[in-house]
């Protein structure tokens, strides 16, 4: 436990400004040693006495006097592994045995300045699969710095130069005189020495002991016993238990309530309005509607229950998916915004041997993690505390000053492990509704959503309809490249929006084929619906994965080409292109060259299959990382699909940890191909359709084969995000392979029983 | 009101005896391991055992459970701590990625193995129906034959 640490104590004098991350170390009442980003460098009055003592070090390594090392994370975890990778890095440089190495959840930090708020600690989110990109050099720097001081302290005591002094796990040694003092007994001093000016060197790759390895996750045991603690897992003292009833009808309104019946519910407390924002304006929660709050989870959910509610419709009653999809394929007949005009299309479409053209339709899918949305609030009247499962937590601070009026300075907000993230906790409405209940009774109060509320109510992946143009010249060259997009885009309703700058989130103008077809257009047509849109796990990538690497495959078929030399022929050698988009500056696209080629070899690519077998590949490029899938499908007379054998194959640079990168390698193929098989949300009569899981089906163990193999190709020395890279390629190289078995081309996602109805007609 | 035994402590519960088991379990008793998924008894998060057999406590009234002897993923380990060979192997496999479902899949786990103590893989597909949002079913399924073999060798 951090105990309190005064400011002389974590020697603010000895600032060195000149480095991006400026490190400071300190002791510990306990006497630990201490070393980390400096908490109250930024503020000129200290914290406002919102934040105890033991908050008043940011990001910090804790070596304490038996050895045992404690490091804060400023990161949340959501599955993805960042509590184990970015740790790894620092116990790696600081030279310690793994096992005694343990993770402790930072708060959100952030200070007023003169012009706004700053980190304390770091900036924090988790989402674009940053987190350890972003830390990578940093926490490498901060544990060989430790152990600099440490090694400093051994040789002061030793009266030897330190040059003479080296490391072991968890010893400073010395060959003369020779000596080998545990960490633990040198805190107090190493505590005492000034800070160096610049990082000590860092080590040699073929050094590591324990980056580069394949490491459990840290918190395992806490997860298998029952005892890690999700946001749904929060006790508060006095705390009630809330739900909302929120209008069924998208962007629709309370007209009136009877909440008679429900008031008369055991443990029913109070019933009273929540009202979102205007239409058209920045969502900051997603309907309007009616709260409960009561003694317990399971009266609150029976006193909604027992509620009724008059709903005015409002202005999207209308809605309904088969339109959405018809006014795309109106729109599509028209001429929309022409975002990329690379070379001379039309010209080289004009003199093409041969012009394929498709369409291809990605429907609207909600996130769904497993542990449904839930916030812990506590509003007074001059702080605010917040306990959230969320993937931002400088947006749920900024939710809960909206609501409540206060300072962001004045708002607490702790982090809980995340079930689940995919996107849908980088906004923060839970938040929101949280402080408004917790503000209108004031008390203490748990916001639970039901699996149906998140549902009905979510950020939704957007749905679009995209029509592909090839034209090819007469030895089957693809000259010229058209991408025509009509989508809801999921930047409707940002603040600062403009229409012309839709399009940026569904469509990365530098993906493949960017600058290696050089004659190419990109069209953007805006559609809308009620439905709200926001980030779904490698947003716009599955859409467009999907669509290229169909097409790519209905290329190759139509010109009598090889459905992988196609793509070799385009992808070419390595070399590096200018990528502007998020993961950029460069792609290779010879990297992925390397990985279709890897998983097209595993697979028996070449191989004759019997009927009704085939075989299907894709590979993608998703923000700075590379991936490639290769199926093998079997598909019965009657359509029933199975899936008998997966190959999936990563190049992330450099795999910090394996074991970490193989699990989101297999999680996102898994997800790729649960979302490709059966998830869409539809809408009617302005209500989305879906309710749980019986209507939206996420994949369960029996559809994935026993054959079931992940690579990784290491590349260079240095590591890309894993998080997002894996989903991409996988739906694709599934329906690729539905075709090399049926004949059947999937052009509309989810797959459901198109198979069924082929083969019945 | 309606007693029961939860991971061999006598516990009580006076409220509506409609209440899923899960929110007594997680609102009243406080033992917060078993999770809230679905609430209609698809995924699995909130599995539990009642006298010994994996069922769905989200869907099953706490009337219903009067009398008997319910066990959570906090009370699967043996008493003097050892852990159940099912918990052994999933940390072995270093199975869970975000961790909400896996107190759920390992109570059925250690229900189904108790039936199919050799499991083969499609044993496996037309039991274990729990969902995993993350993807983590390839290591469950190996964590499954591992926990078997571990188990088999009375580990």
């Amino acid at each position: 436990m951090i105990m309190a640490i005064n400011k002389a104590e974590i020697g603010m004098e000895r600032i060195d400004k000149s480095r991006r991350r400026f490190l400071v170390s300190g002791t510990t009442i306990a006497g630990s040693f201490l070393i980390g980003l400096p908490a109250l460098s930024l503020s000129k009055d200290g914290d406002g006495g919102l934040l105890d003592g033991a908050r008043q070090i940011g990001f910090f390594i804790e070596i304490n006097t038996d050895g045992s090392v404690i490091i804060g994370s400023n990161q949340p975890e959501i599955g993805q592994g960042v509590h184990t990778a970015l740790p790894m890095l620092v116990a790696e440089e600081l030279d310690v045995e793994w096992s005694k190495v343990s993770v402790r959840q930072m708060p959100l930090g952030i200070v007023k300045t003169e012009d706004g708020y700053a980190w304390k600690y770091g900036g924090q989110g988790v989402g674009g699969s940053t987190g350890l990109t972003d830390n990578w050099e940093f926490m490498r720097e901060v544990g060989a710095t430790a152990r600099q001081q440490l090694i400093r302290a051994a040789a002061a005591r030793l009266n030897v130069p330190a040059s003479s002094c080296r490391t072991e796990p968890g010893y400073v040694l010395c060959d003369a005189p020779a000596g080998k003092i545990p960490y633990g007994d040198l805190v107090a001093e190493a505590a005492r020495l000034d800070m160096p000016d610049k990082s000590p060197p860092l080590k040699e790759m073929k050094d590591y002991r324990i980056v580069g390895k394949a490491q459990n996750a840290i918190d395992v045991i806490d997860i298998v016993t029952g005892q890690a603690r999700f946001g749904i897992d929060t006790i508060e003292a006095d705390m009630r238990y809330a739900v909302i009833a929120r209008s069924p009808y998208l962007n629709g309104s309370v007209r009136s309530f009877d909440d008679s019946k429900a008031r008369k519910v055991a443990g029913v407390l109070d019933v009273f309005r929540i009202d979102g924002p205007a239409l058209g304006e920045p969502y900051l929660i997603l309907a309007n509607g009616v709260a409960v709050v009561a003694t317990s989870t399971w009266a609150a959910i029976k006193g909604r229950k027992a509620l009724t509610v008059e709903w005015d419709a409002g202005p999207n009653a209308t809605d309904n998916s088969d339109d959405f999809w018809k006014q795309n394929e109106e729109m599509l007949k028209s001429e929309g915004q022409i975002v990329i005009d690379d070379g001379e299309y039309e010209q080289a479409m004009s003199v093409a041997d041969k012009v394929v053209s498709r369409q291809y339709q990605v429907p609207f899918v909600s996130h769904q993690p497993l542990e449904p949305q839930n916030c812990y609030a506590h509003v007074r009247e001059d702080s605010c505390h917040v306990i959230a499962p969320t993937q931002m937590p400088s947006g749920a601070s900024r939710a809960a000053a909206a609501v409540t009026g206060l300072p962001r300075e004045n708002i607490r907000v702790d982090m809980t492990r995340v079930g689940g993230g995919f996107g849908r906790r980088l906004t923060n409405d839970y938040v929101a509704e949280a402080c408004m209940i917790s503000q209108a009774t004031g008390w203490p109060i748990k916001l639970q959503w039901t699996r149906e509320d998140d549902v009905k109510n979510d950020f939704y992946r957007p749905a679009g309809l995209h029509e592909m143009r090839a034209g090819l010249d007469s030895t089957g060259k693809v000259i010229a490249w058209a991408q025509r997009l009509a989508s809801a885009s999921k930047y409707y309703r940002r603040p600062n929006m403009t229409d012309e700058r839709l399009y940026q989130a569904e469509l990365y103008t530098d993906d493949f084929p960017r600058r290696i077809v050089h004659n190419m257009r990109l069209e953007y047509f805006h559609n809308t619906i009620g439905l709200p849109r926001g980030s779904w796990r490698a947003p716009a990538h599955t859409a467009n994965a999907f669509v290229i690497q169909s097409f790519l495959d209905e290329i190759a078929h139509e010109t009598g080409q090889d459905p992988l030399q196609l793509r070799l022929d385009l992808l070419g050698e390595e070399r590096e292109l200018e990528y502007g988009n998020h993961g950029g500056p460069t792609f290779n696209p010879g990297r992925l060259s390397r990985l279709i080629k890897f998983v097209a070899d595993r697979i028996d690519y070449g191989t004759e299959r019997p009927d009704g077998c085939g075989v299907g590949i894709a590979t993608h490029f998703t923000f700075g990382g590379y991936a490639a899938h290769a199926f093998e499908v079997e598909v019965s007379p009657q359509g029933e699909l199975s899936i008998e054998r997966i190959v999936a194959a990563i190049d992330c640079g450099f795999a910090v940890n394996p074991q970490a990168v193989e699990a989101q390698l297999q999680g996102g193929t898994i997800d790729g191909i649960s979302t490709a098989l059966g998830l869409e949300i539809t809408v009617k009569d302005g209500q989305v359709q879906q309710s749980n899981f019986h209507d939206y089906p996420l994949l369960r163990i029996a559809a994935l084969p026993s054959a079931f193999e992940t690579h990784i190709l290491p590349y260079d020395e240095t590591p890309t995000g894993v998080g997002e890279m894996g989903i991409p390629s996988s739906a694709p190289a599934l329906t690729n392979a539905i075709y090399a078995a049926t004949g059947i081309r999937i052009r509309r996602l989810p797959i459901g029983d198109q198979l069924r109805q082929a083969m019945a007609s | 009101m309606i007693s029961f035994k939860v991971n061999s402590a006598s516990v009580s519960y006076e409220g509506d005896s409609d209440t899923p088991l899960l929110w007594v379990l997680r609102d009243h008793l406080q033992l917060t391991g078993s999770k809230y998924g679905c609430g209609i008894g698809q995924c699995g998060a909130c599995t539990v055992h009642v006298n010994g057999s994996a069922q769905r406590s989200c869907i099953t009234p706490v009337s219903t459970v009067a009398g008997q002897s319910i066990t959570t993923i906090e009370g699967l380990a043996s008493a003097d701590g050892e852990l159940h060979p099912v918990q052994k192997a999933w940390l072995e496999i270093d199975v869970p990625q975000c961790g909400y479902c896996q107190a759920g899949q390992i109570m059925a786990t250690a229900d189904f193995l108790k039936k199919y103590p050799r499991p083969s893989d499609q044993d496996i597909d037309e039991n274990i129906t729990n969902i995993c949002r993350c993807g983590t079913y390839v290591r469950i399924r190996k964590a499954i034959h591992r926990a078997a073999e571990l188990a088999g060798s009375g580990a």
